[in-house]
């Protein structure tokens, strides 16, 4: 599990940056996106791999450490709820820029050729 | 006097949210009432800003003060989240409603009616900046971030303009960006610590086992990172002049501050998680340093090249981060204490700047801008001896005051006395210099040589800079035109000089404020304590809602 997890979170890394650094607004969006989900998987895993572990202790008497940690959860819907809004409001200026430039390249203006 | 102090520590949140919130319900039309709603809101916010600095150093000890917590969801300290204020916080919420109240009255002329819904986001972004000043919990300080961040995403786009967006749209990827590190940041430091609460790391991080430190310190490295970007240190900082730039004069005169919060974390969390216990005490202060200064020299060469006033305050916001950073590398008692004075100082000085300048500019064509710079480069050409007619009504004199302004700016930014940012960086100097008892004859650091040095030729840049400016403004235009000024614009600008007069004046109280809040800062047990030992309210307390 923890190999899926980091092959995962390395590929989106990866894509996420090369993204970020291409010339079009559409493509650092979904860059932006990519690393967003990524940071997402990371928050998740920094409370620990477990599987079929409840996240709520039942009483004073147990070991926590068969329990899954529930603070990163809370932190990644906090985290998912945040990069959600943030992009759409990214998606709004993405079109006004689009808009008054008339071109998608993030500098306003295609490279001379 | 107070009936709960604890509770007024809520209010810098709870008001600009409820007030942002209201004016959402009245058509934009209504300026009158939505603008008399924000000041009122910034001028209660301001009253409570200063209440709270009177109970935050309500005992005048120097290693005394008050820490006030404030149990959001009334549970035990290290569990939930907190609001933690401190002569620190006290300090900057304070200085964030000075700063707020001169721009809200500088917009009511014209940039109130450039654009929907900006009053809302002006208080949404007062909102995110006192969060973040108050929070003692490391991911509620991510909300505030993301809060202040979006209203100023809205406010940098307010009045939209080609300019503006291009802008807004690297300002927005940058930060977007840089809020995935911080997040990275914050989880990597949870996964080896187990808290966030900012107190409860400070207790845990002496007790981390070796082998997990390096991770801990790749945390903070990078959680580093996402506050250096919003400070603007050089190489993360080519965002900041164009944006500060391209906004509109009242949103820039608020960012100012926005560039300080980044400061103000990195004191704040520095101090805390890497005290004498710790293994790596000192971490990262050369890097702090280091790049404070080159971030001084790329401010100051920048400075010297601006072709017109926005892009000259756009980089002084660079030349007073980097002078903050490196003050802070140093990592000394009595240089911190002047850096906090700086910081004061340097803040007003650019929020009067960016106010100024947008009425200096009406006065003038941007062509004559770029020609001033390049003029001095290549000769004088001929003189153009065209004298236009002088258009509309202008109040008699608006040339002098401006001027004056503009004086008192360059002497403020260049650091010359009679005004504060002498003083700031006299202290910031004489410090690194006797650190130590008095009559300690340790050598000085070659560290507080470079400092002095940098500090020095950047206050030299800055006013070849200005003088420059200043001369081909007001002295030697070749066709005169007097800007259209009204009086609600001249007297925000006004009062912000006159309150760094008012700093020098009383530089004495004001600095054994700053002293103590930096004893405090570089012995934070009592910050600490306070914290864990938080009593919890009555059960049937009626606080907190998160």
């Amino acid at each position: 599990m923890e190999l899926v997890l980091s092959l995962g979170i390395g590929v989106l890394v990866a894509s996420g940056v090369w993204l970020l650094l291409r010339p079009r607004t559409y493509q650092v969006i979904i860059g932006l996106s990519l690393l967003g989900y990524a940071v997402n998987l990371f928050i998740f895993s920094m409370g620990r791999l477990k599987s079929n572990a409840a996240p709520v202790v039942p009483g004073a008497e147990v070991d926590p450490s068969t329990f899954a940690d529930p603070i990163p959860q809370a932190l990644v819907l906090t985290a998912i709820v945040i990069g959600f809004a943030t992009t759409a409001l990214f998606l709004v200026v993405l079109l006004a820029a689009r808009g008054f430039t008339g071109t998608d390249h993030v500098d306003g203006r295609e490279p001379e050729r | 006097m107070i009936p709960a102090p604890e509770h007024l520590v809520i209010l810098p949140i709870v008001l600009p949210l409820v007030a942002g919130a209201l004016l959402l319900f009245f058509n934009d039309q209504e300026r009158v009432l939505k603008a008399t709603i924000t000041i009122g809101t910034a001028v209660a916010l301001l009253i409570v800003a200063i209440l709270l600095l009177r109970i935050a150093h309500a005992d005048g000890r120097p290693g005394g003060g008050r820490v006030v917590v404030y149990l959001l969801g009334n549970w035990p300290p290290p569990f939930a989240i907190v609001l933690v204020l401190d002569r620190l916080a006290a300090m900057m919420l304070a200085l964030t409603a000075v700063l707020a109240i001169p721009a809200l009255v500088f917009s009511i002329v014209r940039w109130q009616k450039a654009g929907p819904n900006y009053h809302t986001l002006f208080l949404f972004l007062l909102m995110g900046l006192n969060g973040s000043f108050l929070t003692g919990d490391l991911f509620n300080l991510f909300v505030f971030f993301e809060v202040m961040l979006a209203a100023s995403y809205g406010l940098v786009l307010h009045s939209s303009g080609s300019l503006r967006v291009r802008a807004g749209l690297h300002y927005i990827a940058i930060n977007l960006a840089a809020s995935l590190l911080f997040l990275i940041g914050v989880a990597m430091i949870y996964g080896v610590t187990g808290t966030l609460n900012m107190a409860d790391l400070a207790l845990r991080i002496p007790k981390v086992a070796p082998e997990s430190m390096m991770m801990l310190e790749a945390g903070a490295g990078i959680l580093g990172i996402a506050f250096l970007i919003k400070a603007g240190m050089w190489p993360l900082s080519f965002w900041l002049p164009t944006t500060y730039t391209a906004a509109p004069a009242p949103v820039a005169a608020i960012m100012a501050i926005m560039s300080k919060v980044g400061v103000y974390v990195i004191l704040r969390l520095s101090l805390l998680f890497f005290t004498k216990e710790t293994v790596s005490f000192g971490f990262g202060t050369n890097v702090l340093l280091l790049g404070g200064i080159l971030t001084i020299t790329f401010g100051a060469i920048g400075v010297l090249a601006s072709q017109s006033l926005g892009r000259l305050a756009g980089f002084s916001v660079l030349v007073s981060s980097g002078t903050l950073l490196a003050s802070l590398g140093l990592f000394e008692v009595g240089v911190t204490a002047g850096a906090l004075l700086y910081l004061v100082s340097s803040t007003i000085a650019i929020s009067a700047f960016f106010l100024l300048i947008e009425l200096v500019e009406r006065g003038q064509d941007q062509f004559a801008n770029v020609l001033a710079v390049t003029v001095e480069a290549f000769g004088e050409g001929e003189e153009d001896e065209d004298v236009e007619e002088e258009v509309g009504v202008t109040i008699p004199g608006t040339l002098a005051i401006l001027g004056i302004s503009f004086g008192a700016c360059a002497l403020l930014l260049a650091g010359l006395p009679p005004l504060p940012g002498f003083v700031a960086k006299f202290i910031i100097i004489d410090a690194s210099f006797n650190h130590g008892a008095l009559g300690d004859t340790a050598t000085i650091p070659s560290a507080a040589w470079w400092l002095a040095t940098f500090l020095v030729l950047s206050g030299l840049a800055s006013l070849i800079s200005m003088s420059r400016a200043g001369i081909r403004t007001f002295w030697a235009p070749v066709d005169v035109v007097i800007p259209r000024v009204q009086l609600m614009e001249i007297i925000p600008i006004g009062v912000l000089l006159a309150l760094t007069l008012a700093v020098t004046v009383q530089a004495g109280p004001i600095m054994r404020f700053m002293q103590a809040t930096a004893d405090n800062l570089h012995d934070p047990r009592i910050y600490i304590e306070s914290v864990v030992d938080a009593p919890r309210a009555v059960p049937r307390g009626r606080e907190g809602t998160r």
